[in-house]
């Protein structure tokens, strides 16, 4: 077993490129249901409008990317309007329902052949994103970063270095966004409409358009990282944009406490340094024969790490459910009385 | 005393909420007079309505739930709405303050159509309910809860509350529901969270919530109900300060002692529709509210009987929990 290899592969997993779009997402989340009590299931419609958005203008239509961001954007609020307005006023389970059925319809609308021309069918769109390394001030193919102890592989290449910065800045930017707003009036409206909507509509607030403002703000962050996620990779695929996502995304969440401005952040982090450290654990283990072929294969390496993520979260629900920085006082509360 | 030296001395008690309320208060009642010239009959005018209601009608499938065909609530007044249950009276209460929408009718509230208003709009018009089962924020701080009410925020915008400049509006905000928890004798519960308080706190805490809003007309829904009698002479002395400051009172309970004590005047309801209006000392020698509660063939109506019961010491030690 190479420690080395494994413990840096884990540092890289936290920072990586997968930590930062789930960062974003989980930032969305946050607001939604850990501010707002809105059920959001769909947040990865969210992350598919940004990145088709910014996609099919940039690269069908020719535009530039900075007008192709602005497209996704805008994307974003056009389906938060659209799922926000029937859905807002009646009870929560149909934000629910209706968000977890709009980013499939969004997936599969994506794929479809009759609209390969726009979207690309099932191969996505590749290669309109050049533009971004073109803006990157470091050299894209040098290495740059060290080795850390001797061992510890801590070196990216000036595109990676590149996406990492602009990555995490941008998850700098919505942790700021997201904490001026709650330490706010604005946020604190919000709050009561977590706890009882009709208690902040018998005090005068508008809960509707608070909803909605919730709604567009957390689907834009969400938005933000599917077009990361796009651009990073220089591509969209639709495959990529798939139900689970949001569950992910929910989970590094939950991980890192809901209702706290780090918590997504912290917990997507937490999330894909545990998927790293597992999957290059077992990988090394089944390769050296720690563990039997007649237990299991290498390539069941993928799933088996996912397993594991699940027993991981089914504990730290029993033993701290609050999250990792969640307050637990929160959770004390007995809300029937 | 008057009202202000009455606040004045409030104010500075210290103490658990149960030595304030038993402690007596005297408040002016700039109602008393005002029914003199006023019939006691269901329906009637008063000399200066701040909410009528014409017509208002809310059928439940085939029960109709709610029938008024007319009532005025008369303001700076104390008015108690009573009945059995199953009257329409909490319904009533939905459809007056935008919580429920009637199949018909309209209410005017201060000189303005209420009716097909939201219950915010109503709500921040100055139309302030609290509920029947208590509707605290429970996640969120006791001082949180306070400065949630207060009206017209600049900060609740969004993207004000995102740049700013609402910082002294906030303080001004903090510092009045500082002042209204210490009158309610809160103040050391400030920091927690709403959650964590007792059922009869819960009911100063929405109470004394309702007033961070400026309420024109407050309508509470059973605001003594499983509050211990010591808490209830507390709210019973915060109802008839609300009065001495000016604010119309209107409130739903079953409790004939209290709606004596305090009430300047009694509205009765029955299957859904007003059936008597009065001052409190005759209402219970009134006919039709004897057939309402017992049937026509009964001839007296005692007060038990229009409570339901007697409270019993161990429900009165069950809601004496804070």
């Amino acid at each position: 077993m190479d420690w080395y290899v494994i413990i840096s592969n884990t540092l890289r997993g936290g920072i990586s490129q997968s930590a930062i779009i789930y960062a974003l997402a989980a930032i969305g989340l946050n607001l939604h249901f850990g501010y707002t009590g809105l059920l959001n299931f769909g947040q990865v419609g969210f992350m598919a409008a940004g990145a088709y958005g910014l996609g099919i203008t940039t690269d069908t239509y020719g535009w530039p990317l900075w007008a192709g961001i602005v497209a996704g954007l805008a994307a974003g609020v056009v389906l938060a309007l659209l799922l926000g307005a029937p859905t807002l006023r009646l009870r929560a389970d149909y934000l629910a329902i209706v968000t977890i059925a709009a980013g499939e319809i969004i997936r599969l609308t994506v794929r479809a052949a009759r609209f390969s021309d726009t979207t690309g069918g099932s191969n996505g769109i590749n290669g309109f994103a050049n533009e971004f390394q073109g803006w990157n001030p470091f050299d894209p193919s040098a290495g740059y970063g060290t080795r850390v102890f001797g061992e510890l592989d801590l070196r990216y290449n000036g595109a990676d270095l590149w996406e990492h910065i602009v990555g995490w800045a941008l998850v700098g930017v919505a942790m700021l966004v997201m904490w001026m707003l709650v330490t706010s009036p604005w946020g604190r409206v919000l709050k009561s409409i977590r706890e009882d909507e009709d208690a902040s509509r018998a005090l005068g607030k508008n809960v509707f358009r608070f909803k909605m403002q919730s709604l567009i703000l957390g689907g834009t962050f969400g938005a933000i990282a599917g077009m990361f996620f796009a651009v990073s990779n220089n591509s969209v695929q639709p495959d990529n944009y798939s139900t689970p996502v949001t569950f992910f995304a929910l989970t590094a969440a939950i991980i890192g406490g809901l209702g706290r401005v780090a918590g997504p952040v912290i917990g997507a982090i937490i999330f894909w340094m545990i998927l790293a450290f597992t999957d290059n654990v077992l990988r090394q283990a089944v390769g050296e024969e720690y563990i039997p072929r007649s237990i299991m294969e290498s390539t069941q390496v993928g799933q088996v790490r996912f397993m594991l993520v699940g027993v991981g979260l089914i504990l730290l629900l029993v033993f701290r459910p609050q999250g990792v920085i969640g307050d637990k006082r929160e959770v004390a509360i007995d809300v029937r009385k | 005393m008057s009202a202000s030296e009455g606040a004045a001395e409030h104010g500075r008690t210290s103490g658990g909420g149960g030595a304030a309320g038993l402690r007596a208060e005297v408040w002016d009642n700039p109602a008393a007079g005002v029914f003199a010239g006023v019939e006691s009959t269901p329906g009637v005018g008063k000399p200066d309505p701040i909410l009528v209601a014409d017509d208002v009608t809310r059928t439940f499938g085939g029960l109709r739930a709610v029938s008024v065909d007319h009532l005025e609530v008369q303001r700076g007044a104390i008015t108690a709405l009573i009945g059995p249950n199953g009257a329409g009276k909490t319904t009533f209460f939905n459809l007056l303050t935008g919580f429920d929408k009637p199949e018909r009718g309209h209410v005017v509230f201060d000189g303005e159509p209420a009716s097909g208003q939201a219950s915010y709009t109503l709500a921040s018009k100055g139309m302030v309910r609290t509920f029947q089962l208590t509707k605290v924020l429970a996640k969120m701080s006791v001082l949180d809860n306070m400065m949630l009410a207060a009206q017209e925020q600049s900060g609740e915008s969004m993207w004000r509350g995102l740049l700013r400049g609402w910082g002294s509006q906030e303080a001004v905000v903090r510092q009045r529901s500082l002042d209204i928890l210490d009158e309610f004798n809160m103040t050391h519960m400030r920091d927690e969270f709403a959650g964590a308080l007792s059922g009869g706190q819960r009911k100063l805490l929405e109470m004394a919530r309702s007033l961070m809003a400026a309420p024109r007309l407050i309508m509470l829904d059973e605001p003594m109900a499983g509050v211990n009698p010591a808490l209830t002479q507390s709210l019973l002395g915060h109802v008839k300060r609300l009065r001495a400051e000016g604010i119309t009172v209107m409130f739903v309970e079953h409790d004939m002692d209290v709606v004596r004590d305090i009430s300047d005047w009694v509205v009765v309801m029955a299957e859904g529709q007003i059936i008597a209006e009065g001052p409190p000392e005759s209402i219970g020698a009134n006919t039709a509210v004897i057939d309402a509660y017992l049937g026509s063939s009964h001839a007296t109506l005692t007060e038990e009987i229009i409570t339901g019961h007697v409270p019993t010491a161990t429900e009165i030690d069950g809601a004496t929990d804070g």
